[in-house]
Parts: structure tokens; C-alpha cells; sequence
């Protein structure tokens, strides 16, 4: 069937079975591979891409359910040539070693930090109607989405936390 | 995944008699796609609800309780500043729940009807009665460590896996329902879930085209403390183990109310108003709270594998009433102010 798929602000014409997840869709049709097939499950968080500026999992949904919709990938995060600040700030707290987890974790994270500053409660919060500071505790809660096999948390933890400071000041 | 056809209705007369004519419908699709991926569930005709009109609301009632649509996210519900301040119990219920990612895509009527996270369920080698009638139960003598203690049958003793819909059971919520006439009808939360009995694979009072539209909590109880307490195999992102809703209303030294639903332990989000009736109107106390917990455990029926959580249900039930009726000393709970 006929969809039209709006990725990292380029409009796509696909024509697509109805049980294609929006994960294939954006690998297999479309190129972008930066985001990564790691259970297929939505226990991993490796496929996690925005939709409407909304953190999702992309293998957890179809692609036909993605009309009008507004998804951002890693790639339109940020590239080699032109990195985000979060991407650069993984680079620097050492937030990484194979790698296969970082897309999905960046791409997380920066909706992660934007929640926050929504004021989202996390479960973690000691006070509902106020989150406080975004401490290592809360960044581990809300980023419990993403899995990273080789256990690369503190890095991750630190990189978000230096990143979300930065945007605080900005 | 099998194929199927998709559709997208305008509105829910056409969505309905879709569903009348067989087709399963499809919300946040986290619970639905996976099942479809490993042909739990093999739909020939699926219908997107989430681009209907008016069930993407959060609205107040005229009796000061609050109307959640169908579609509203578990997330943009834990944000809801109403929510977070009348009814934190729900609020720490869908925090405790899944990633920041599933619950951006959840549906509260989604969550309502999530399938059992029983592992034998989910494993097409294994035999399940629920999902194939009359195969037998793998979890008997299994392992059944996220199964049931509570409301089980021989025939299945899977647990209900939603941490929303235990304290939307603490809370009295109201499940509307459109029926095929396009007529509404409502149902306490409890009533929406059946127990197992001989037909497992029946689980949800609902008919063939019926659509869940809203759903509907009272009043806040005024000046209730209200705490969710989740205990799981790791701190995040697990189901629960055991878990424990509480809105309890203290008069001075003594408990007025307390509402308790119960997750984890339930073959469906448990209540037990017996529970209740121990600790209202008394002064609390550890002893106290260790009846209740008996009361609660009286029918329990466990296996090996999950002989521990009826123990574990009782200190979790004596630490989360500690807490909510202030016996702890603990000063951070959440009060349930006025709508
Ligand atoms: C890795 C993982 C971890 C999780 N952890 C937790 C957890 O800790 N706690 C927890 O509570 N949940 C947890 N969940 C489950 C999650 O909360 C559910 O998958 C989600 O709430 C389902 O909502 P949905 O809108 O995506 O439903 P869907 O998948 O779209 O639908 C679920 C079912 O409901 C039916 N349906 C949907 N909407 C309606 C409606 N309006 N009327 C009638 N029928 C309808 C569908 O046909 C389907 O059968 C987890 C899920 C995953 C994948
Ligand atoms: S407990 Fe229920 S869901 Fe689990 S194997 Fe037995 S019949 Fe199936
Ligand atoms: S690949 Fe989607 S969550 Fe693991
Ligand atoms: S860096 Fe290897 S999985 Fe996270």
C-alpha cells in the first residue's frame, strides 16, 4: 500500500506492505541504517527513533501508521561532518565501545532531556510536582529504555549529564 | 508476520463494524505488533484507531473526577499536571511501567488489554492454554515467577502484567465502553478482566466490535496519601513482581479508608475489599498490617517457582501501608489534593 513517510525533513513515497515495522521501513527502503535492529522486541531501545519529536520504538510500530508524521533518525541528528552536541559529548565521556547501542541511546537521550525540561516526573522523582535536578539516578531511570551490552553506563550517564547542563545554560 | 489488511477509519462507526466483522484493532501497537511478530495473535484485517476523533482527551467531570480518552498516551497521562496532583498513584503506576519509549506509544486502552507476559504464553514450542485451548499449562511445575497467586484456575495461572490498570483499581475507576449500537455503557475496572476459570483464553468482558472510549475516575478522596510500590528483578524497565496501590485517608491516629489493589499476584490487577475492612478504623501498626496481609493471602496458590512472592507480597503490603499511613515516619509521599 501507498504511504508517504516525512524522515529528518524529506518526504518519501513508499509503497509498502502493511506489516513492514517502521524500523525496516527506514533500514531496508529507505537506507538509513543508523538505526539499529537489536531485539526486534522493544526490550532494547537500539531502534528508537523520534516521531513528532517523541522518543518511540521504531520496531514496535508500522510504517503505514506513520502518515503525516514527522520522524527523525540518528542521521538527522547529526553526521560525521556536522555532530549535535550530545554526539560529541558521547565522543568525549567515552559513552560508547562497540557502538551498536549509541544511535538508539543518542537518540533517546535527546528526547529524554527534552522531557525533562517539559518537567515529566520520572518515577525516580521524589517529588511529583517538581522533578529537581536531573541527578545520575534520574538520567539511569530514564534512559532504563535503552540497553547497552557493553555496559558503557557511566559514560552514557555522564555525556547526557554534561549535555542537558549545556542546553540549562544555553 | 503474517500479511493482513490495514484500514483507517474516520470514525468509530466505521472502526466498529470493522471490528464486528472480525478485524482487531490497533492503538500504540506495543503489546499487539510483538504478539503478531511471533503469531500469537494472526489478525487477517487490523484497523488503526489512533487518528480518531475526540479519545485523545483528558477532560474533567462535573462531579470533579476526570475523563481519560482511550488514545491518551501512558506518558502525556504521567505528565498531566492534574493527574500528577490528584491522582499520583496513577501517576508513579505508569512511571513505574516499561521505557520512556513504550509509554510515549501506549494507549490507556492499550495498556487495559495488554496479553499476559506469562514466558509459555509467548513460546509457540511450549503448550498454553490460553493461547491454544486445551494444550495444557507449561507454567504448572514451570517456571512461573511472573505468573499468578491470586484468582488462578487449573487451567492457567498467568498474571495480569498492567501497573495502570492496579491503581486504576485502587482508584474505582469506570472503563466506557462503545458498544456495536454505538450506545455506552461502563464498567468498574475489575469487571473488565475475567478470571481464568476453564476458559483462559477468554480474558476481557468485552464483545466482538466493542470499543473502550474513555476512562473515568471518581473524585480524588481528599487528603488520601497515595503511594505505588513496584518490586521487580531489576530497578527499571521489568514487570512487576509484586506491586501494591494504596490510597489511604487517615482521621488523626487511626485509618479511615484505605483503598489496595494489588499487581503481580492477581490473574487480574487484584482487589480485595476484606483487605480493607481489616485496617479501617483501626490504629496502624505492624500486627496490624500483617492481618491485612493474611487476609489477603488466604486463598493463595502458589508453585515453587513463585512460592516466594506470597511473602514478598506481605512485606511489600506492610512497607507501602508504613509509608502511607505515616507509621514510617516517611514525609515523602504523594497527597491526593482536589481535582
Ligand atoms: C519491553 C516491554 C516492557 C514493558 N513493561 C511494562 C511494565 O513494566 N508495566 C506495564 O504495565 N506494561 C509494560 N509493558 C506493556 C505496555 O504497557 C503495553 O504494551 C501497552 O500499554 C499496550 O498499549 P498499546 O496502546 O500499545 O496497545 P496495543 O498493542 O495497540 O493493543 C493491545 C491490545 O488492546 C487492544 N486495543 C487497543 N486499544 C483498544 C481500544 N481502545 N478498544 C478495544 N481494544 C483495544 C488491541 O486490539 C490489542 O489486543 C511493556 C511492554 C514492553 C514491550
Ligand atoms: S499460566 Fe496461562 S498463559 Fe501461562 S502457560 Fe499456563 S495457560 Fe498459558
Ligand atoms: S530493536 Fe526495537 S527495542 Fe530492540
Ligand atoms: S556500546 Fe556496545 S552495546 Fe552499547
Amino acid at each position: 500500500m501507498d504511504v508517504t513517510l516525512s524522515v529528518n525533513g524529506e518526504t518519501h513515497k513508499l509503497d509498502i506492505e502493511p506489516r513492514v515495522t517502521l524500523l525496516d521501513a527506514l533500514r531496508d527502503r529507505l537506507g538509513l541504517t543508523g538505526s539499529k535492529k537489536g531485539c526486534d522486541h522493544g526490550q532494547c531501545g537500539a531502534c528508537t527513533v523520534l516521531v513528532n519529536g517523541r522518543r518511540v520504538n521504531s520496531c514496535l510500530s508500522l510504517a503505514v501508521m506513520h502518515e503525516d508524521d514527522e520522524i527523525t533518525t540518528i542521521e538527522g541528528i547529526g553526521m560525521p561532518d556536522d555532530l549535535a552536541r550530545l554526539q560529541q559529548d558521547f565522543v568525549e565521556c567515552d559513552g560508547y565501545q562497540c557502538g551498536y547501542c549509541t544511535p538508539g541511546q543518542i537518540v533517546s537521550a535527546t528526547a529524554a532531556i527534552e522531557e525533562a525540561k517539559l518537567g515529566w516526573p520520572s518515577y525516580v522523582s521524589p517529588s511529583l510536582a517538581d522533578m529537581g535536578e536531573l541527578t545520575d539516578e534520574e538520567i539511569a531511570e530514564r534512559m532504563s529504555g535503552n540497553l547497552c551490552r557493553c555496559s558503557a553506563y557511566p559514560g552514557i550517564r555522564q555525556a547526557i549529564a554534561r549535555a542537558a547542563e549545556a542546553e540549562d545554560k544555553a | 508476520m503474517r500479511p493482513f489488511d490495514y484500514t483507517r477509519p474516520e470514525n468509530l462507526e466505521v472502526a466498529s463494524q470493522a471490528l464486528t466483522d472480525g478485524a482487531t484493532p490497533i492503538a500504540g501497537g506495543t503489546n499487539l505488533i510483538d504478539l503478531m511478530k511471533l503469531q500469537i495473535m494472526t489478525p487477517e484485517h487490523v484497523v488503526d484507531l489512533t487518528r480518531l476523533p475526540g479519545l485523545s482527551d483528558i477532560d474533567g467531570t462535573p462531579d470533579g473526577g476526570m475523563r481519560i480518552g482511550a488514545l491518551v498516551s501512558n506518558s502525556v497521562l504521567a505528565g498531566d499536571p492534574t493527574v500528577r496532583r490528584a491522582y499520583p498513584v496513577l501517576a508513579r503506576a505508569l512511571l513505574a511501567g516499561a521505557s520512556g519509549q513504550i509509554r510515549n506509544k501506549a494507549t490507556t486502552g492499550g495498556n487495559l488489554l495488554q496479553r499476559t507476559r506469562c514466558p509459555y504464553f509467548y513460546d509457540t514450542a511450549m503448550p498454553c492454554n490460553k493461547r491454544e485451548p486445551n494444550s495444557g499449562c507449561s507454567a504448572q511445575g514451570g517456571i512461573a515467577r511472573m505468573c499468578a497467586i491470586l484468582g488462578t484456575s487449573p487451567e492457567c495461572i498467568a498474571a495480569h502484567p498492567s501497573d495502570m490498570a492496579v491503581a486504576m483499581r485502587a482508584l474505582d475507576a469506570q472503563v466506557e465502553i462503545r458498544q456495536t449500537s454505538g450506545e455506552t455503557r461502563t464498567l468498574p475496572v475489575g469487571d473488565l478482566y475475567l478470571l481464568p476459570g476453564d476458559n483462559p483464553a477468554k480474558e476481557y468482558a468485552l464483545e466482538a466490535g466493542e470499543v473502550i472510549t474513555a476512562v473515568i475516575l471518581p473524585a480524588p478522596v481528599s487528603g488520601a496519601r497515595q503511594t505505588y510500590r513496584k518490586v521487580r528483578d531489576r530497578a527499571s524497565y521489568a514487570f512487576a513482581l509484586v506491586s501494591v496501590a494504596a490510597v489511604v485517608k487517615m482521621d488523626g491516629d487511626t485509618i479511615e479508608s484505605a483503598q489496595l489493589a494489588f499487581g503481580g499476584i492477581g490473574a487480574k490487577p487484584w482487589r480485595d475489599t476484606e483487605v480493607e475492612d481489616v485496617l479501617a478504623g483501626e490504629a496502624p501498626s505492624d500486627e496490624l498490617f500483617a492481618k491485612a496481609a493474611d487476609v489477603l493471602l488466604r486463598d493463595a496458590w502458589t508453585e515453587e517457582s513463585n512460592a516466594f512472592k506470597a511473602p514478598l507480597a506481605k512485606r511489600t503490603l506492610i512497607s507501602a501501608l508504613r509509608d502511607a499511613t505515616g507509621l514510617s515516619g516517611e514525609t515523602h509521599f504523594d497527597m491526593g489534593d482536589a481535582a
